[in-house]
C-alpha cells in the first residue's frame, strides 16, 4: 500500500487556476446541471418571459402599465405565501389539500374577533395564526404519529373545514372587514421612498452576505464562487429590482388629484420577509437539513437519529400557519370573507405555483423561491387572460395545461436526474 | 497498489493485546428459536475480524446485538476492558461503535457532507457550520486515502455504488469510532469497486480501528481480514488466524460446523477447546 499522499476531494479548483473565463464557465456548469435534470428554476422564469411577452404583445396599453403590474403583484400574494407553506410539505413528498380552507378558516376566525367582537387587529391576527397552527398540529399528529397517508387527512381536513368556515361566517354570508391595519396589508403601498429603502436593503443585504461567504470560504480553502460570477449576480438583482421599484414608484392612480396610487405594495415587504426568513430556515439550519433528509430517504433520516415524526409535524404546522397568512391577504384583499374564500382553485394554484416554480412531488426537492416565481406565472396568466377577456373556462384551461406541462418537467427531469445520477 | 495479505503487517504488532471487544457466552433467542448459543466472539484495534459463515447462521444477530437494536439476552459484553450493558443503538454510538448496514441509508438528495453529519450536524450559534463541516469532512475522506470523488458537495445520488459505500463507511468513522461492523460491504460491487472498498476496509484497520466484517465472499475475507471467525447454527464454530488457516478449511467449517485439519469448536487463538 502506498503512503497516502495529500488527497484531492474538491472540485478542481476552477476558479483558483484562474480560467480565461470564469463567467463562462459558470455558465457552462448550469448550463452542465439543467442538461443533467436539475433544471431548477429555469422554466418557471422562462414561463413567466413567454407570458409577459406574449400578453405585452396582445395587451400592449393594459398589461404592461403600473396599475396593473402592482394588480397582479396583489392578487399572486396569498397564493405565494400558501405555495410557501405547501414547500415544506411537498418536501417530505407529503401533501396537503386542505392550505386552502385552512387559509379561509383561519381568515374567518380573524373576521369574527376583529368584526363581530370588535376586538383589536393584532389580537385578530394572533388569533388567525393560532388557528393555522392548531389545524396544522392536528394533521401533523394524525399524519406522524397515527400514519395515516396525508392525502386522506389533509383531504378530510379540506372537507371538514369546509364546514367550519361555513359555521363560522353564519347565515350573514360574509364578514366585512373594516379594520385599516387589515385592509392595508394587501391593498396600500409604502411611501416611494421607504420602497427605495427596501430596494437598498435587499440588494446591500444580499451582496454583503454572498461577497462575505465567498471570503469566508476562500480564507478556509475551500471551493468559491469566482468573484465575476457573485458581482453579475448582484447586478441582475440591482436591475431587476432597480426597474421593478421605478415602475412600481410612478404614479397609476386614473385620477392623481383625487387619490394618488404609487409606491411598492406593502404585501411585497410581508412576501420578502417570508422569504428571507423561511429561506434561511430550511438552508441554514439543522431542521431544515432534516426536512430535505426525511424527503430524501426517511429510513435513513431515523437511523441518523433524526426524530421524523416531528419534524413531519413542524412542516404540517409550518404549512397550515402559512396558510393563515395567506388567508389575512386573500381577506385583505376582499376587504371580506365568505364562504368561498381559500376555495375554488385556491389550494390548486398554491400546488400549481410550488410544482410550476421547481419543487419536487415526489420529496427532497424544492425552495421557498419557487413558490414566489410559480406563483407569478399563475398570476401572470389569470391576469392577462382576464384582459383578454377569456371566460373562466378557458382561464381554467390554459392553467390546468400550465400545471402539466410543469408537472411534466419535473418528471422528465427526474428520469433524467436517475439517467445521469443527479437528484 | 495492492491490498496487504490478510495476516501482514499490523496483525503482529498487536498480536498480544487485549481484544478490544470481547464476548463471552452469548445467547440471544427469538421465541423457541435459539439463534446464538454460547456465542464468544473477539475483535481486535488495528485488526480486521471477518465474521463468516452461511444464512441463518446467526450473524445477523450478533452484529445487531453488538449494535445494541436487537440486545443480548445474556452474556458477558466487554469493550474497551470494560463490561458493559448495550441496550440501544444509541449507547452503541457513545462508546465508539458504528455499523454499516447493507443498504448504506444515506440521502440521495443530499450531498457528501451533508450525508456525513446527518443528524449531528456541527452548528455555530444555531447556524449550520458549513466550511467547518467541509473541512472536516476533507481530512475524513483524505485520512482514509479516498480520491475517487470528484467534489464532496456532489449528491450521493451521482455516485457510483463503491464511492456510496465509502461516504457510509467515512460516516461510520468520521466521529472517532474505535470498532465498525460492516455488513457485506462489497455485495452489490464489481471488481474495481470491491477492490477499492477492501483497500478502505484495510486502511480503517491500519489506522488503529478494530474492524469487523461480514461477507460470504471468501476472495474478500482472505484479501483483507487478519482474523475469521465462523458461526455455525448460532455456535462460534471457529475463530482462527487468516495466516493459519487455507480457504478450503474454512468453507469446510462453514459448511459442517468443523474441519479435520483445524479440528472442532475452538477458542479465540485457534487452538482446540
Amino acid at each position: 500500500m502506498t503512503a497516502p499522499t495529500k488527497v484531492e476531494t474538491t472540485e478542481e479548483h476552477i476558479e483558483e487556476t484562474g480560467p480565461s473565463n470564469p463567467l463562462g464557465a459558470a455558465v457552462g456548469n448550469w448550463w452542465a446541471r439543467v442538461r443533467g435534470g436539475d433544471a431548477g428554476s429555469l422554466p418557471a422564469l422562462l414561463g413567466i418571459i413567454a407570458l409577459v411577452i406574449v400578453f405585452a404583445a396582445l395587451r400592449p396599453n393594459t398589461f404592461t402599465n403600473a396599475f396593473n403590474f402592482a394588480n397582479l403583484i396583489h392578487q399572486a400574494a396569498a397564493v405565494i405565501v400558501i405555495a410557501m407553506g405547501l414547500v415544506f410539505v411537498l418536501l417530505l413528498g407529503e401533501i396537503d389539500l386542505s392550505a386552502g380552507y385552512t387559509a379561509g378558516t383561519a381568515a374567518a376566525v380573524m373576521g369574527v374577533v376583529v368584526t363581530r367582537w370588535g376586538w383589536s387587529w393584532p389580537v385578530a391576527l394572533i388569533a388567525c395564526l393560532i388557528t393555522g397552527a392548531v389545524v396544522g398540529l392536528l394533521i401533523g399528529l394524525l399524519v406522524a404519529k397515527l400514519g395515516i397517508p396525508s392525502f386522506v387527512v389533509t383531504l378530510a381536513a379540506f372537507l371538514g373545514l369546509q364546514g367550519v368556515l361555513l359555521q363560522l361566517i353564519g347565515e350573514g354570508g360574509t364578514i366585512a372587514i373594516r379594520d385599516d391595519t387589515l385592509l392595508a396589508i394587501n391593498n396600500n403601498d409604502m411611501p416611494v421612498w421607504l420602497g427605495w429603502v427596501l430596494f437598498a436593503l435587499i440588494v446591500g443585504g444580499y451582496a454583503a452576505i454572498v461577497l462575505r461567504r465567498g471570503a469566508k470560504r476562500r480564507a478556509s480553502g475551500l471551493t468559491y464562487e469566482a468573484i465575476q460570477v457573485t458581482l453579475a449576480k448582484i447586478a441582475a438583482l440591482v436591475v431587476l429590482l432597480g426597474l421593478a421599484t421605478y415602475w412600481l414608484s410612478i404614479e397609476r392612480s386614473r385620477n392623481p388629484t383625487i387619490t394618488s396610487l404609487k409606491g411598492v405594495p406593502i404585501v411585497v415587504a410581508v412576501l420578502l420577509v417570508l422569504l428571507v426568513g423561511l429561506t434561511f430556515l430550511l438552508t441554514k439550519t439543522s431542521f431544515g437539513r432534516h426536512v430535505y433528509a426525511v424527503g430524501g430517504n426517511a429510513e435513513a433520516a431515523r437511523r441518523a437519529g433524526i426524530n421524523v415524526g416531528l419534524v413531519k409535524l413542524a412542516c404540517f404546522m409550518i404549512a397550515s400557519t402559512l396558510a393563515a397568512v395567506g388567508g389575512i391577504m386573500l381577506a385583505s384583499r376582499d376587504n371580506s370573507i365568505s364562504p368561498s374564500t381559500g376555495g375554488a382553485s385556491t389550494l390548486l394554484y398554491a400546488v400549481g405555483a410550488a410544482v410550476i416554480g421547481g419543487t419536487s412531488l415526489f420529496g427532497g426537492k424544492g425552495r421557498i423561491v419557487d413558490a414566489i416565481l410559480g406563483g407569478f406565472v399563475i398570476a401572470i396568466i389569470i391576469n392577462g387572460m382576464g384582459l383578454l377577456n377569456q371566460p373562466s373556462s378557458v382561464v381554467y384551461m390554459v392553467t390546468g395545461l400550465v400545471l402539466l406541462v410543469a408537472a411534466s418537467v419535473d418528471a422528465i427531469s427526474r428520469r433524467r436526474a436517475r439517467s445521469t445520477g443527479r437528484v | 497498489m495492492t491490498v496487504p495479505e490478510g495476516a501482514a503487517g499490523a496483525a503482529t504488532a498487536t498480536e498480544d493485546a487485549a481484544p478490544l471487544l470481547s464476548l463471552r457466552g452469548i445467547n440471544k433467542s427469538f421465541g423457541a428459536v435459539h439463534v446464538l448459543q454460547d456465542v464468544d466472539f473477539d475483535a481486535y484495534a488495528g485488526q480486521v475480524t471477518a465474521l463468516v459463515g452461511d444464512n441463518g447462521a446467526g450473524k445477523s444477530t450478533l452484529i445487531k446485538g453488538i449494535a445494541g437494536s436487537q440486545p443480548f439476552d445474556s452474556g458477558e459484553y466487554v469493550f474497551d476492558g470494560k463490561q458493559v450493558a448495550v441496550t440501544n443503538p444509541k449507547h452503541a454510538n457513545e462508546l465508539g461503535i458504528e455499523v454499516v448496514y447493507q443498504d448504506l441509508a444515506l440521502c440521495d438528495n443530499l450531498d457528501i457532507v451533508e450525508n456525513l453529519f446527518l443528524g449531528r450536524e456541527v452548528t455555530k450559534n444555531g447556524i449550520l457550520d458549513e466550511a467547518n463541516m467541509e473541512r472536516r469532512a476533507q481530512e475524513t475522506l483524505a485520512g482514509l486515502s479516498v480520491r475517487t470523488v470528484k467534489s464532496i458537495r456532489q449528491v450521493v445520488a451521482s455516485l457510483s455504488g463503491g464511492q456510496r459505500q465509502t461516504v457510509a463507511i467515512a460516516r461510520a468513522v468520521i466521529w472517532n469510532s474505535k470498532l465498525v461492523v460492516l455488513d457485506e460491504p462489497t455485495a452489490a460491487l464489481g471488481v474495481a469497486q470491491t477492490e477499492q472498498v477492501l483497500r478502505l476496509v484495510r486502511q480503517l484497520a491500519d489506522n488503529g480501528l478494530a474492524v469487523v466484517l461480514i461477507s460470504h465472499n471468501l476472495n474478500d475475507v482472505f484479501q483483507v481480514a487478519d482474523r475469521i471467525s465462523v458461526l455455525y447454527l448460532g455456535r462460534m464454530a471457529a475463530q482462527m488466524k487468516t495466516k493459519d488457516v487455507k480457504s478450503n478449511q474454512v468453507v469446510e467449517v462453514i459448511t459442517t460446523g468443523r474441519s479435520d485439519a483445524i479440528g472442532g469448536i475452538t477458542n479465540g487463538n485457534g487452538e482446540l477447546k
